[in-house]
């Protein structure tokens, strides 16, 4: 019971969480299938609102590397465990079968040195596949600095792997995190990419080669440990699905957890404002069709509080708008701000059988409360919308406050004061 | 055309008769009844007898039309509108007078009550395949849920891939049926007054063991209650684990477990009710 406290307390921080993207019926004989739902599956939502899909564990605490962030350093006093093989894949099938949990998240402090815990993890994970046989979905951490043909074996038995960034850049982990460098976290990266495009071309050579990290690689990095702008996070987010074909990149508000002079005062609150708008430029990179340098630029290196990264670029874009609903492409409704996925799907299905007006779109769940100031429908605005750019921007200022949490509201009032 | 009330046996083939009927007497009924909850009311009523001949032709006929309209009808018939029949008969109505463009007018009025409806009925599905949870008693696991849709006949596909090689037993208390599992084999059947065995010593730790991991993965420094309200609605909550009282992790007496009885599942076929 206080194994799992520890090693569960101590594996918290890490954002992801996911269960999407490997798709894998049950096997006779066999424990569990990983979700077909292309959303994943959320088991349950913790009181900080954060989606439970994963048992998120350590496989230790212990660790001879000395972050600075980090609560499991070596230099921090705390209590540590170790979990045993048999335990680990005792608890995750004993939770899969009650429907807890989606599968296993199974990261590790370094334990000697990579390659010896990444040794013990690949031994973990083959007992819960071969032993216990689970079929259910597995999440694991690939340890920068770990050779290459066992991050290969890592990736065999694991649906999706991830490498750290950490920090967003280099100078940060030289001060913060002394043990890590840049080239040893993108070289696993590298080689993960590599070998998922190989193993994607076997795969249509052979059909029974055995899959590599089906669900692909992500990572995560820490927001406000370092003075980096979002503009260096965002264009680092670019580049690593770019370059490494990333399926995700999370963002974690950092929560000082460690008192050191290097870092934020023990009493600053995590930037999650500041986490939620990376999150937003982040979702606009992957589905919207936007560019990181479109969203922020040299003068403006930094998101504003204010309103959300897309209402942002429209403000900043009024030559782009208004958009005609019944003839723009998906790619100019995408662009418009309060207008997602679903709703431009409904609407390009929707226009095919007749014009749509105003009322139209509010009955297919469209929400005007932003979309309004930057649409027509068969050329008419709204009645009684001004196109008039500072009454735009107060307005969405107030359709935003509403939705953002107490704390941040605070935030708010102080950047107001400021500003 | 005269206003009746139809009444039936509250099953999808009686109420595909229904509109059968409707069809070939050239009426327009004002309302439907379910057995189960026949009331006076001041239209005449009449009872339509179940008939799956009549039932598959207005099946076929929607399949022929489109498959997806054959889904919605099929899927709005479990929804909690509480006029879904009437929902339905307009939307079937439409549908065959107007053919498949119908379903493109995403606004139309005997359209829209209707996927609105399926929706909810989806959203609840979706939740559900997270938030339900199983139990083991002796190699068997069972389950409970609360929905407010008849989710079981969609959950099944999930949980019966899910739990392959697993028996199981999941119950839904509003509409009182159960889903019964065994490899290779399902059912989901009516079932009065279930109730839960008192936890085994093995079964009351695992349970302890996922309040704690759920008790201690939250960041104490992000706590944001709305959120998770919003994610996932305190209705749920009855039938976690994570939020049951002390009782629920202390086993029971082994000896005094009454192992509840579990209808046998029918010979042959695979059905629901």
């Amino acid at each position: 019971m206080d194994k799992l406290t520890i090693l569960t307390d101590a594996a918290k921080y890490d954002a992801a969480c996911t269960s999407s993207g490997a798709q894998r019926g049950h096997k006779k004989g066999h424990i569990g299938n990983t979700s077909s739902s292309t959303a994943g599956c959320c088991h349950t939502f913790s009181a900080d609102g954060r989606c439970v899909t994963l048992l998120k564990v350590l496989m230790t605490n212990c660790c001879v590397y000395d972050c600075k962030y980090c609560v499991n350093r070596c230099s921090n006093d705390t209590r540590r465990a170790v979990f045993s093989p048999e335990e680990l894949a005792d608890l995750t099938i004993q939770f899969y079968r009650r429907n807890y949990i989606e599968g296993l998240f199974l990261s590790s402090g370094v334990l000697v040195s990579p390659d010896y815990t990444t040794e013990r993890m690949i031994y973990c994970l083959e007992l819960l596949r071969n032993q216990y046989r689970f079929n259910g979905y597995i999440h694991a951490k690939a340890i920068p600095g770990t050779a290459p043909e066992l991050v290969t074996r890592l990736g065999l038995l694991a649906d999706r792997l991830s490498v750290n960034i950490e920090l967003p850049s280099e100078q940060g982990l030289t001060v913060l995190a002394p043990n890590k460098t840049k080239k040893a976290i993108f070289r696993p990266m590298g080689l993960i990419k590599n070998t998922l495009l190989e193993n994607k071309e076997e795969l249509v050579k052979y059909r029974h080669t055995p899959r590599f990290a089906p669900a692909g690689q992500s990572t995560q990095m820490i927001i406000g440990a370092t003075e980096d702008s979002d503009r260096h996070i965002l264009s680092l987010t670019q580049a690593l699905y770019d370059k490494y074909r990333l399926k995700r990149v999370f963002y974690s508000a950092y929560v000082p957890v460690v008192e050191n002079t290097l870092l934020p005062a023990l009493d600053t609150k995590p930037p999650l404002l500041r986490e939620h708008r990376l999150y937003q430029a982040d979702w606009l990179l992957r589905f919207y069709g936007f560019r990181a340098e479109e969203l922020l630029d040299e003068d403006s290196p930094n998101f504003n509080p204010l309103v959300d990264p897309k209402c942002s670029w429209a403000l900043s874009h009024p030559e782009f708008f208004p958009v005609e609903v019944n003839t723009a492409s998906r790619e100019e409704l995408l662009r418009v701000p309060g207008m997602g996925m679903i709703s431009v799907r409904r609407i390009l299905y929707a226009r095919r059988a007749r014009k749509l007006d105003h009322e139209d779109l509010h009955k297919l769940g469209v929400v005007m409360k932003r979309a309004q100031y930057f649409i027509t429908c068969k050329g008419k605005l709204l009645d009684g919308i001004s196109q008039r750019q500072d009454s735009i921007l107060r307005n969405l200022i107030a359709a935003e406050r509403a939705a953002l949490p107490g704390a941040e509201l605070e935030q708010l009032s102080l950047f107001d004061q400021a500003g | 055309m005269e206003e009746i009330i139809y009444r039936y046996d509250g099953t999808l083939e009686g109420f595909l008769s229904c509109v059968f009927d409707s069809y070939a007497n050239k009426e327009s009924p004002c309302g439907f009844q379910d057995e189960t909850r026949l009331e006076e009311s001041l239209f005449p009523a009449r009872w339509v007898e179940t008939n799956i001949p009549h039932a598959e032709r207005v099946l076929a006929g929607l399949q022929k039309i489109d498959p997806y309209a054959q889904e919605l009808v099929a899927k709005g018939f479990l929804t909690c509108a509480p006029d879904k029949e009437m929902l339905l008969y307009r939307f079937i109505r439409a549908i065959y007078a107007e053919g498949k463009k119908l379903l493109r007018r995403l606004s139309d009025g005997a359209l829209l009550p209707l996927t609105k409806a399926v929706r909810h009925l989806e959203g609840e599905v979706h939740l559900l395949k997270g938030f339900t949870r199983f139990s083991d008693f002796d190699g068997m696991l069972a389950g409970e849920i609360c929905p407010k849709n008849r989710v079981l006949p969609l959950l099944r596909v999930h949980f019966c891939d899910r739990m392959y090689n697993e028996a199981f037993l999941l119950y839904d208390r509003t509409h009182r049926e159960a889903l019964i599992h065994r490899p290779g084999q399902w059912a989901i059947l009516p079932l009065e007054n279930f109730k839960m065995a008192a936890p085994s010593a093995a079964e009351a730790q695992y349970r302890r063991l996922w309040k704690r991991f759920y008790d201690t993965i939250e960041i104490k420094e992000r706590h944001n209650p709305r959120c998770r309200r919003t994610q996932m609605p305190m209705r749920y909550w009855s039938s976690m684990t994570e939020f049951q009282g002390e009782d629920y992790f202390t086993a029971g007496d082994v000896q005094t477990l009454p192992p509840h009885p579990i209808p046998p599942l029918p010979q042959g076929k695979n059905r629901t009710r």
